[in-house]
């Protein structure tokens, strides 16, 4: 049976991983390299490297990082973060990335799935949506969830399905650091509604945020930062704990 | 050890080469038909779309090199199904090295998404490739179309139906999952290719 996947999710800036780690095995708590290949030795089943440096000169950075975690790491890996257009796509496939994510310049030019699915294969094409809950209902935003757009979040996340992504990764914006779960209503209806997977980002505060989001919220997979990061929910016991709830994972 | 890896217009051959590199081995990425002649084993790697794929190498002549190689050889998710003899992905006649067709996976139900994505468990394992596996293991599988059970199935996995995760026959072995993206499992795997 398909195994539910558990994704730590690494910002990057500058080359470096930006939250803390308390991890005091690792030579170099920042390296994300090192911090992949110790998550990928706990059990992680994917990665996610999300570069938020703005500059160019740390476009450049992230491409030669991409090439160490590929030379790295044994698992797939998603990168993510300043993915305007297809030559963008190109340049981190090559530099050995499994998949690509985009999120803000996918809501301003939604060609570019469709361009991506049909240059590269759906399965690299992973379209991430930060949405909240407004009196007008979910909202997509923009850019790290500063711009709010007119897209409505199940409208959008259809829509990207139907142009070509291989996965829907959503984080609500409400659930996102507060610790208290993941948003599994709006999760189970964006599985009811979609014909991919969906990452369930944005809540993990304990282990049974993670088999809700799984049950309640029927999630394929679920990416979560700060809880791996701090060592709060260690990814073995994670996964036991799942096993143990009856959740398919991959021990 | 003499390792070449088939280098034409397929995704994952830089994974396929980290992958032998971290397992201490430097292999040889090429089209050069005499260099892979002589390789002590070859690796025919693949992501991509069919058609296109085999036009290419019908193009440059690697179909013929492919079928002529008598060490062993190992095939990699597009790889696998282009070693079989027809793909329903663009209907496409492929190299026939195992008798078989590639069919595209159907849904049943709503949460039979295509592709098949993610890990999933190998059963009934009958290949040295799988040599020293004590429990079903987990291995990574991004594929759309498959191979369904037959003669040469040295692998099983369940998605949608039971369908051909490993085949073999004589000097050819071939896996639909990554085995350079299948975490130590994968690794695995692949030693035990690089030491038949």
């Amino acid at each position: 049976m398909l195994a539910k996947r558990i994704i730590p999710c690494l910002d990057i800036k500058d080359g470096q991983t930006v939250k803390g780690t308390n991890f005091v095995n690792l030579r170099q708590a920042g390296d994300p390299v090192e911090l992949g290949m110790n998550y990928s030795e706990q059990g992680a089943d994917e990665l996610v490297y999300l570069d938020i440096t703005a500059s160019h000169e740390g476009r450049k950075t992230f491409t030669e990082l991409v090439k160490r975690i590929a030379a790295h790491i044994n698992i797939p890996f998603t990168v993510g973060g300043g993915i305007h257009e297809l030559h963008d796509v190109e340049r981190l496939l090559n530099a050995g990335a499994d998949k690509v994510s985009v999120n803000s310049s996918a809501i301003r030019n939604p060609q570019l799935i469709n361009d991506i699915a049909r240059n590269f294969g759906s399965q690299v094409c992973v379209v991430a949506i930060d949405a909240r809950q407004t009196p007008q209902g979910w909202k997509c935003y923009l850019n790290g969830g500063r711009i709010e757009t007119e897209h409505e979040l199940f409208d959008w996340a259809k829509e990207a399905n139907e142009r070509g992504a291989g996965e829907i990764l959503f984080t609500s914006m409400d659930h996102d650091g507060v610790k208290k779960g993941y948003a599994n209503e709006a999760l189970s209806r964006l599985h009811d509604i979609l014909s991919i997977p969906v990452i369930a980002s944005g809540g993990a505060g304990k282990q049974e945020d993670f088999k809700d989001a799984f049950t309640k919220g029927k999630a394929d997979a679920a990416l979560a930062a700060s809880v791996f990061h701090f060592g709060e929910i260690p990814i073995p016991e994670l996964k036991k704990y799942l096993c143990k709830e009856n959740i398919n994972i991959r021990i | 050890m003499n390792i070449a890896i088939i280098k034409y217009n397929a995704g994952n051959i830089f994974s396929v080469e980290h992958a032998l590199r971290r397992l201490g081995i430097e292999p040889i990425v090429t089209n050069d038909k005499e260099i892979l002649s002589n390789a002590d084993k070859v690796i025919f790697p693949g992501v991509g779309e069919a058609r296109t794929t085999m036009e290419y190498l019908r193009k440059n002549r690697l179909d013929e090199l492919i079928k002529s190689l008598k060490q062993p050889v190992l095939g990699i998710c597009l790889g696998m199904q282009l070693m079989c003899k027809h793909s329903e992905e663009g209907d496409t006649e492929c190299l026939g090295l195992f008798d078989t067709d590639v069919l595209r996976f159907i849904p049943k139900e709503h949460d039979d998404k295509v592709p098949h994505m993610g890990w999933n468990t190998l059963t009934n394992t009958n290949s040295p490739l799988f040599e020293g596996f004590d429990k079903e293991e987990f291995v990574y599988f991004v594929h759309s179309y498959y191979v369904p059970v037959n003669n040469f199935t040295a692998a099983q996995t369940e998605y949608i139906l039971p369908f051909s995760a490993a085949l073999h026959k004589d000097n050819f072995y071939a896996t639909q999952f990554h085995p350079e993206k299948s975490g130590k499992t994968g690794e695995r795997i692949l030693k035990n290719f690089l030491n038949l």
